[in-house]
């Protein structure tokens, strides 16, 4: 059976600088995994080097068996609150609605049975009634949970989501940590970036380990060691910051 | 500038220079909308000033100064501009609107120089043309159509709006995507980079067709301010295009009705028009609008004032241990003033107070709501107390602000987390409502 995802020694480099070192991991049983490291530790370029938003300088991915271009209806993705204009003139339901268009393809528009769905899945996350708000009107916990509705309506069979849990208020928290629990229940895979350690235990079973390049991978219960978390939030390997430098620069280190 | 013509009125000539104004605006606040929801306004400017070297090209192969070779000309050049500017951001490390000004300066001095050569110069075509236009004669300038006189505007402006639509509607729920979040649109496979691209030639092919019409003038100030209006007016995309259409057509209906009577340019009265619409917007904006926050803003500074009366009212008869009638002048600052008049005549109006002369009295109602706030203040002090380590003497002021927006629930929070003090930090007794 075809591995869930594969990253195959994946690079990633902003303007010829490395930021992520020849990653190597593979999933191969459904799984809720954290992806926890430092800041500038390359979490969310991960996600978006899985996803082909940001360009390979080297390395491959695959998801269930086939690369990315070819599994994006099986693919779930919940962006960064911050990487949106909430002053956009969109309904809460129009922004749900956005998680269909990939199945729909291009311009074939949502008709009623998408709306339904996209009512349903507000439901989930507790959002019934807000339909017809502007998005600028939501609070931030209502904002990300919005976000989630639209991952859902997008019925993938893996999630990507990038820290989802940053700056919401109790509630909202618990409304994902219930989510994710429902999902990892169903089967469906769900990488989530998060930053909190005091919650890792809880929520993942699964963990990995970032810090610009792979620490540790595995079950949470074997991953979330003291020697683990102290190699990945230690600080950088001075030779990797080096040779980026050097990389960047064009030239032989000293 | 081109001023108005002494050429005699007649409401055919209006209809038709009226016509393709709005022909002009419209396409230009449809496309325009996508330009300010993405924060491209200036690349709306930038782009009507670097096809002019696409229309030279295109003139001097076809020898025509206006149809469509011009406009794909100018399509080809908005395209280039785009992928310029991208190129010359990544290449070499400028920032993005230092390569965006760089570009479009460059590519509209090569249109200036090849406008300028000889072959060129010796037709009617000149720069000066393409930044004013020509609107005032636009009705003069006619052609046969199915058996009509129309002007040759209309022929490139009529099928040029059409088109506009056509994209809108055709790829509305694309457009909207991946102008709202392009990554979402680039991990759903639908290609946000070729929809940029393809909105950057449809804003090229209006300006360009706009361009011998309007000038590129009213063609910059239609694409951006008709949807910056709309944008303040209204928050569902369908209805923030409609309003900027309709800003649109006012401006040009506007426009030519002043200047029949005051003689100048057609284009830039209508412009001004636009402008004129968007300046009573941001004052009339419901939510953003000045006049709601001055009026949101006074309500509060009311209601704070109010509050202090009431709460300075209570602490009065909590030292008297009875009601007692206090003179207006011996209030606190804040309640002095004009807002603090204000402030005494809502609380009135609301049966908190009884007023003789000077003197103002607590009522049974009055009473209770200075106890929430009296309740808040000494609480909040507690809180402050509890958890900030501040000294005694620095806890009124904070909770003097904060009294005015705690409400019961957060109160009952307070409480429960403080095991339900009975006095403040000052010793003072916390009221219960």
């Amino acid at each position: 059976m075809a591995s869930i995802l594969d990253v195959h020694d994946v690079t990633v480099a902003y303007h010829h600088r490395p930021v992520l070192w020849d990653i190597d991991l593979t999933l191969t049983q459904p799984c809720v995994a954290g992806i926890v490291g430092p800041n500038g530790a390359g979490k969310s370029t991960l996600i978006k080097a899985i996803l082909g938003l940001v360009p390979l300088a080297s390395g491959q991915v695959q998801i269930l068996g086939e690369p990315v271009s070819r599994q994006r209806r099986r693919i779930g993705y919940v962006p960064q609150r911050e990487s949106v204009d909430w002053d956009f003139p969109v309904s809460v339901l129009d922004v749900v609605l956005m998680g269909t268009y990939g199945r729909l393809g291009w311009f074939r528009r949502p008709g009623s049975r998408e709306r339904d769905q996209a009512r349903r899945s507000l439901a989930r996350v507790g959002l019934e009634g807000l339909e017809d708000r502007q998005i600028g009107h939501l609070s931030g916990g209502q904002q990300q949970r919005t976000f989630l509705a639209r991952a859902l309506v997008q019925e993938a069979d893996i999630y990507f989501m990038d820290e989802p849990m940053a700056g919401v208020d109790a509630a909202t928290e618990a409304t994902i940590f219930s989510l994710l629990r429902e999902l990892g229940e169903q089967g469906k895979t769900v990488l989530v970036v998060h930053h909190d350690l005091r919650t890792v235990t809880q929520y993942f079973d699964y963990l990995i380990l970032l810090n610009t390049r792979l620490v540790a991978h595995g079950p949470t219960a074997t991953t979330f060691t003291p020697a683990h978390l102290r190699t990945t939030y230690g600080g950088r390997l001075a030779v990797l910051d080096e040779a980026a430098e050097a990389v960047s620069a064009g030239e032989r280190t000293p | 500038m081109s001023l108005a013509p002494a050429v005699p009125f007649t409401w055919q000539d209006a209809g038709w220079t009226l016509a393709v104004a709005i022909l002009c605006n419209v396409s230009c606040a449809l496309l325009g909308c996508y330009l300010v929801l993405r924060r491209l306004s200036l690349l709306g400017d930038a782009i009507s000033h670097s096809v002019l070297p696409g229309i030279a090209l295109a003139f001097l192969l076809t020898q025509r100064i206006s149809g469509w070779p011009i406009i794909l000309g100018a399509m080809l050049l908005g395209l280039l501009t785009t992928l310029l500017t991208q190129t010359v951001t990544q290449l070499g490390k400028v920032a993005e609107d230092a390569s965006m000004g760089v570009v479009f300066t460059s590519l509209f001095a090569l249109g200036v120089l090849l406008m300028s050569s000889e072959t060129v110069r010796n037709v009617d075509i000149d720069a000066s043309c393409v930044l004013y236009g020509l609107i005032e004669t636009v009705s003069v300038n006619r052609v046969t159509w199915l058996g009509l006189r129309v002007p040759q505007a209309l022929l490139t402006l009529g099928p040029m709006m059409l088109l506009t639509i056509a994209f809108v509607l055709l790829l509305w729920k694309e457009l909207k995507l991946a102008s709202f979040d392009p990554a979402l649109a680039t991990a759903l496979g639908f290609n946000a980079g070729g929809i940029h691209y393809l909105l950057m030639a449809m804003v090229a092919a209006v300006t360009v067709a706009s361009f011998e019409a309007v000038g590129s003038i009213l063609v910059v100030a239609m694409l951006i301010v008709p949807a910056a209006t709309a944008h303040l007016l209204t928050d569902r995309l369908h209805w923030m295009m409609v309003v900027a259409v309709m800003v649109g057509i006012v401006s040009a209906l506007m426009g030519y009705l002043i200047t029949r009577y005051v003689s100048t340019s057609l284009a830039g009265m209508m412009a001004v028009m636009a402008g004129l619409q968007f300046a009573l917007a941001v004052f009339l904006a419901p939510r953003h609008g000045v006049l709601s926050k001055i009026r949101r803003n006074t309500l509060l500074a009311v209601r704070i004032r109010r509050e202090d009366l009431l709460a300075w009212l209570y602490r009065r008869e909590e030292q008297a241990a009875q009601p007692v009638p206090m003179g207006l002048t011996e209030s606190p600052a804040s309640v002095q003033g004009l807002l603090g008049k204000l402030a005494v005549l809502s609380a009135r109006s609301q049966g908190l107070i009884v007023q003789q002369g000077e003197r103002v009295q607590l009522t049974e109602a009055g009473r209770r709501e200075a106890v929430i706030v009296v309740r808040s203040h000494r609480l909040w002090e507690a809180f402050l107390t509890e958890n900030l380590d501040l000294p005694l003497d620095h806890l009124h002021e904070p909770a003097e602000q904060m009294e005015h927006f705690i409400g019961p629930a957060l109160q009952q929070e307070i409480t429960a987390q403080l095991g339900q003090p009975e006095r403040d930090p000052h010793g003072k007794v916390i009221p219960r409502s």
